[in-house]
Parts: structure tokens; C-alpha cells; sequence
């Protein structure tokens, strides 16, 4: 019962849906030093080091194959550090960096069988806590008229769109993005850098794994493959 | 909590919807059912004799059909990456899982039982207990392919090898479920400890299953 009114009181708070506010004013940073990633046994990069507070970004660029999404994956939790140090400083102290971060890799995670709100309301619910509200995260890709149409009938930039709305609807300090203006129209991309300089301003951080311009100004870049 | 029944909502409506899992799990346990008479000829006496058997083999190897799907999709479609970094313990998103999954194919065998057991001349008195074997059984076969299931997918490898690793392990199930289930038949050993014994066998699966299916997931992390 205690447990009950305690969610009920964090579904109260004042989250704006769309708009990541850190429980304290605190400065978060992410800071990592000398990372190397094994994966199959091959050595993808070795010694990366970059640091990230709030409010910054940082684009990942270099050729294919360099080690971008394995970067991305490994500061989700995905891959296994092989050695260095990643560490989150002033976010939730018993939380893993992948529990406060946003991955949005090649694949949507979406399931064709279910309509767009299904899919939506599902990774809301089980990435929460959030309010519970689906509809301004939809409009915010642009995808309310299409709320209740399979995904199975979603474009490939549609569902790009959708999985980029888990982000808006789920507020989460860390953006790992693999790609994301791929499939993208013009439009929805200048949608989506609006919703990334609002993520920014409001404190969060975004890593970006991308070949092109994003359209964030004062981005920072991390070049791999250049050692 | 919340988070589980959204999953284990989302598992079953993908189930029912997509039809792969639920339906086919029921269609083939039929099948395998209804071969049985054809192979073994039109001795009724000997069908009823084997019939609790081949209805636990059949509910077996039905349940072991959808089974090798239930991480695959979404390790595919990469819904699998965020489960595994949400804030949920791996153990119970497994766990939630695997309960919507006996939910639609382990639970449709059990109502089904009854009228497959007709085919193969086993008494209607008898139905009930045969039923209630099933019903304590099937999670056991459930959560143990839930770690071959997660080892396949650690593994990258297809169903055959789900196969080869879970049925195995499934063999004491069969054997007390089968055991129960013809001692509240023909008699003459008491049902108690076989089903006692099938009880705990579900039990334990349900607390070792998702521990052993999570570690084998966060090992293929590589």
C-alpha cells in the first residue's frame, strides 16, 4: 500500500513529457578513460577516453568499422568493457549508466503485430517511470494520425520515428544514438534536432554515432580509428 | 510490477495475435495425438494403457515448439538490447516472460487434454487427474526451456540445439508426470509422491529457470 502511494507520487511529479529534468541541479558527467572493446576476440579500438557534463554532446565519427556503435553499446551495457573506466558521476548513485540512458540502436525494437500506440505504451511502461502519456510523445515524431496502425505498415523512417518517441515519452539523462537521422526525411530531421537541443537545454546528454551533420551546433566530435 | 504485466500483457497479445505461438503448440499436440492410434493400430486395451504417456509426450514436445522463439524475436528486432539495460532485473523480465509464455501455449495443452485423451481411450474419470498432472507439470517443461531458449540465442543458434538441450533435462518431469498420472489411473502406487515429487520439480525450474536464462543472456553479451 506504502509502495502504492510512493509510485503515485513520482507519477505526480512534475515531469514534462519531452523534457528530461535531473531530480537535483546537480551536474551529471560521464567520463571515460581508456576504454578498449574486444568483441569475437578482435580488438574494435583501444583507449578512448572522452568526457561529458550536462547539456553537452558528442558526435562519434570515423569510417565503418572504426568501433561507433561498439562505443554506443558499451556505454549501455550492452558490450563488456575489455579495460578502462566508465563511470556516470551525479546521476542516481545505485543506477547503471544503462538505466539512465537511452539506446537507440540500428534496430527499432518494435513489433510488427502491435499498432503504433501499443508499441509505444509498452517500452513506456517497461522503461519508466514516466507519466503514462503516450500522445504528446507521439506528436512530437508526428506519428499521432497513425496511433492505431500496425507497425508491420510503418515506412522504415516511420519507424524510426517511433522508436525515437521512446525517448521523448521516457525522460532519461544519457541519449546513445546509432544513426539516428538514418531513414530520416528532412523534416523529421530538423524534428529531431529540435528534440535533441531540448534535451540538451533541459540538461541531458547525447552521444551520436553518425557520418553526417546532426544539426547540433556546439557539438563536440570523438574521432575513432584515428590512432 | 507494473513493468512485468505490461510485458507479460504485450507477450500474450503477440501471441494470440501473431498465432504462431499459441494455436500451433495446441494443433501440433492434436497431431501428435492423433498419429499415436495410427501407429500403434486399434488395440484399445494398449491405448489406454499408453495413453497418459503419449499425452505427456505429446504436451512435451508441443510446448518445446514455440519455445525457441521466445527470445529470438526479440533479440531480432533488437527489443532484447533494451530489456536487458532496463531498470528491471534481468531474472524477472525472464521470469515474466516465460509465465506469458505457459500462459498461451502451456495452459491451451492442459484445457485441450481432456479431449485428446478420448482418442486415446482413457477413462473420463480418469481426465481429471491426468488434467491436474499436466497443469503441475507443464511449467516445469516451461522454465526449463526458458534456459535453453536464452542459451540458444547467447549462442546464435537455431531451434535444433534448443532441442537437444532441453529434452534432457525434461526427462524427470516425464517421469513423475507420467508416474502421477497412471498411479491416479490404474493404481497401484499412490498419487501423492510422484505429484508431490512433479510439484516441486515446477517449483524449482521456476526459481533456478530465470536465473540460469538471465546469466545465459548476459554471457552472450560478449
Amino acid at each position: 500500500m506504502a509502495d502504492a502511494t510512493f509510485t503515485g507520487a513520482l507519477e505526480k511529479d512534475a515531469r514534462k513529457i519531452g523534457v528530461f529534468k535531473p531530480e537535483t541541479t546537480r551536474l551529471m558527467q560521464l567520463t571515460a578513460e581508456n576504454l578498449t572493446c574486444l568483441r569475437g576476440g578482435r580488438e574494435v579500438f583501444r583507449d578512448v577516453s572522452f568526457a561529458l557534463k550536462s547539456g553537452e554532446a558528442l558526435l562519434v565519427t570515423g569510417r565503418n568499422g572504426a568501433g561507433k556503435s561498439s562505443l554506443l553499446r558499451l556505454i549501455a551495457g550492452l558490450v563488456r568493457i575489455a579495460s578502462g573506466t566508465l563511470a556516470l558521476t551525479g546521476g542516481e548513485a545505485e543506477a547503471a549508466i544503462g538505466e539512465q540512458a537511452h539506446y537507440l540502436g540500428h534496430l527499432d525494437a518494435l513489433k510488427p503485430a502491435l499498432t503504433v500506440a501499443e508499441n509505444l505504451r509498452f517500452w513506456t511502461e517497461f522503461l519508466g517511470p514516466s507519466s503514462g502519456d503516450i500522445e504528446p510523445a507521439l506528436a512530437a515524431v508526428d506519428l499521432a494520425p497513425l496511433s492505431d496502425l500496425p507497425a508491420a505498415y510503418l515506412s522504415a523512417g516511420q519507424r524510426r520515428r517511433l522508436s525515437i518517441a521512446r525517448l521523448v515519452a521516457v525522460p532519461r539523462a544519457l541519449w546513445l544514438l546509432d544513426e539516428p537521422t538514418s531513414a530520416l526525411d528532412a523534416a523529421s530531421q530538423t524534428r529531431l534536432s529540435d528534440l535533441m537541443r531540448r534535451h540538451l537545454t533541459s540538461g541531458g546528454m547525447i552521444i551520436a554515432a553518425t557520418h553526417g551533420a546532426i544539426g547540433l551546433e556546439r557539438a563536440r566530435e570523438l574521432k575513432m580509428g584515428a590512432q | 510490477m507494473t513493468t512485468l504485466v505490461a510485458l507479460m500483457l504485450r507477450d500474450m497479445r503477440l501471441a494470440v495475435r501473431v498465432g504462431g505461438g499459441a494455436l500451433m503448440g495446441a494443433l501440433f499436440f492434436l497431431i501428435v495425438v492423433v498419429m499415436v492410434p495410427f501407429a500403434v493400430g486399434p488395440d484399445l486395451k494398449l491405448l489406454a494403457r499408453i495413453g497418459p504417456a503419449i499425452l505427456w509426450l505429446g504436451a512435451l514436445l508441443a510446448s518445446l515448439l514455440a519455445l525457441d522463439r521466445l527470445f529470438a524475436t526479440d533479440y531480432e528486432d533488437g527489443s532484447l538490447d533494451l530489456m536487458m539495460s532496463a531498470p528491471t532485473p534481468l531474472e524477472l523480465t525472464v521470469a515474466a516472460k516465460a509465465i506469458a509464455h505457459w500462459l498461451t501455449t502451456g495452459l491451451p495443452l492442459v484445457v485441450i487434454a481432456p479431449l485428446l485423451g478420448l482418442m486415446l481411450n482413457v477413462e473420463m474419470g480418469s481426465m481429471g487427474w491426468l488434467m491436474l498432472t499436466l497443469l503441475a507439470g507443464t511449467p516445469a517443461l516451461t522454465f526449463i526451456g526458458l534456459i535453453g531458449a536464452a542459451l540458444s540465442v547467447a549462442l546464435r543458434r537455431g531451434g535444433l540445439l534448443l532441442a537437444v538441450l532441453v529434452l534432457p533435462l525434461t526427462i524427470p518431469v516425464l517421469i513423475f508426470g507420467v508416474a502421477a498420472a497412471e498411479a491416479a489411473i490404474a493404481g497401484p502406487t499412490p498419487f501423492g509422491p510422484a505429484f508431490t515429487i512433479l510439484c516441486a520439480l515446477s517449483l524449482a525450474s521456476f526459481v533456478i529457470g530465470p536465473f540460469a536464462a538471465a546469466a545465459a543472456l548476459r554471457y552472450g553479451l560478449e
